[in-house]
């Protein structure tokens, strides 16, 4: 738990072990779902697929049990750091982003997940302008809210 | 049945531990990575790095495999085209992201920690999803 909360030195409250470790085990999904099952972890396309948005080879119902397990999988997480519940954005945020963020993923095929993780491991081109081009808006959002001092954290 | 959704299941959970580990269930955390030209917490770079080493070793072990362990075949994406449409929707979904910094997979893993926020998150994504498969299926698509 020590190791887990090492900083990087210059960049104060940043947690790369803890970060590490994360992205190892959503590595270790991810390969679960290629090697076991044949298919791509992208949680967007996934979730589209569970309430039946998207057409599919994955079955519904394992859809919804990938669906299912990402909480039980946090829970499970955070009962044992016992870790501070983080703050959200308020309601109208929220709302604003979940659209953007619900349009955005099923025309562009994938999140942070499917292009991000599943597609840039594979060297896939479609996902490497894909999270290119989310990371960029995710830059440039962040910035331009911070320049016209709109905050939606507590 | 077992066989259809056990797979999924372990793997879903694995990946919500992985995404509270790396801190993707913390919106300041990610907007934090988000913020490249302030005060830019590095942190997920790690959890990006850590995933898609993982993956790349995957996708080696999966080029010698016949079929998966547990399914019938691979169904893999084949597409290499760039389109505007992936472009354009990509763009959107940073946009998004930067907003209250969540993207899907957090968003669900995040019912299991702050219920209500992620819940009304959750439910704004699977209305826009609703609205793309609308605008698609009136244009014949």
């Amino acid at each position: 738990m020590i190791l887990l909360a090492t900083e990087l030195p210059g960049f104060a409250g940043s947690a790369p072990l803890a970060g590490l470790a994360g992205g190892l085990l959503i590595g270790l999904a991810a390969a679960l779902m290629l090697l076991g099952a044949g298919r791509i972890a992208g949680v967007s396309g996934i979730a589209a697929r569970a309430v039946g948005l998207a057409s599919g080879s994955l079955p519904r119902s394992g859809a919804w049990a990938f669906i299912i397990g990402l909480p039980l999988g946090a829970l499970i997480v955070t009962s044992l750091s016992g870790a501070a519940v983080p703050a959200f954005a308020g309601t109208v945020p929220l709302v604003i982003a979940g659209l953007i963020v619900g349009v955005g993923t099923r025309l562009g095929s994938g999140c942070t997940s499917g292009h991000g993780v599943c597609g840039m491991s594979r060297l896939s081109q479609r996902s490497l302008v894909a999270t290119a081009t989310f990371m960029a808006t995710g830059f440039a959002t962040v910035a331009a809210m911070n320049a016209f001092g709109i905050e939606v954290l507590p | 049945m077992i066989r259809d959704t056990l797979i999924p299941l372990a793997s879903g959970t694995i990946f919500g531990a992985g995404l509270a580990l790396g801190g993707m269930t913390d919106p300041a955390r990610v907007r934090g990575f988000l913020d490249l030209f302030g005060a830019w917490d590095p942190t997920l770079a790690f959890v990006m790095g850590g995933a898609v080493l993982v993956m790349a070793l995957a996708w080696l072990v999966q080029k010698r495999m016949q079929r998966p362990a547990f399914a019938e075949g691979f169904s893999l994406p084949d597409r290499s085209d760039i389109t505007p449409r992936l472009v354009g929707g990509s763009a959107l979904f940073g946009i998004g992201w930067g907003i209250a910094g969540l993207c899907p997979g957090p968003g669900f893993a995040a019912l299991a920690i702050q219920p209500a926020p992620a819940a009304i998150f959750v439910a704004a994504m699977l209305a826009g999803m609703l609205l793309v498969r609308l605008t698609e299926r009136q244009r014949g698509g």
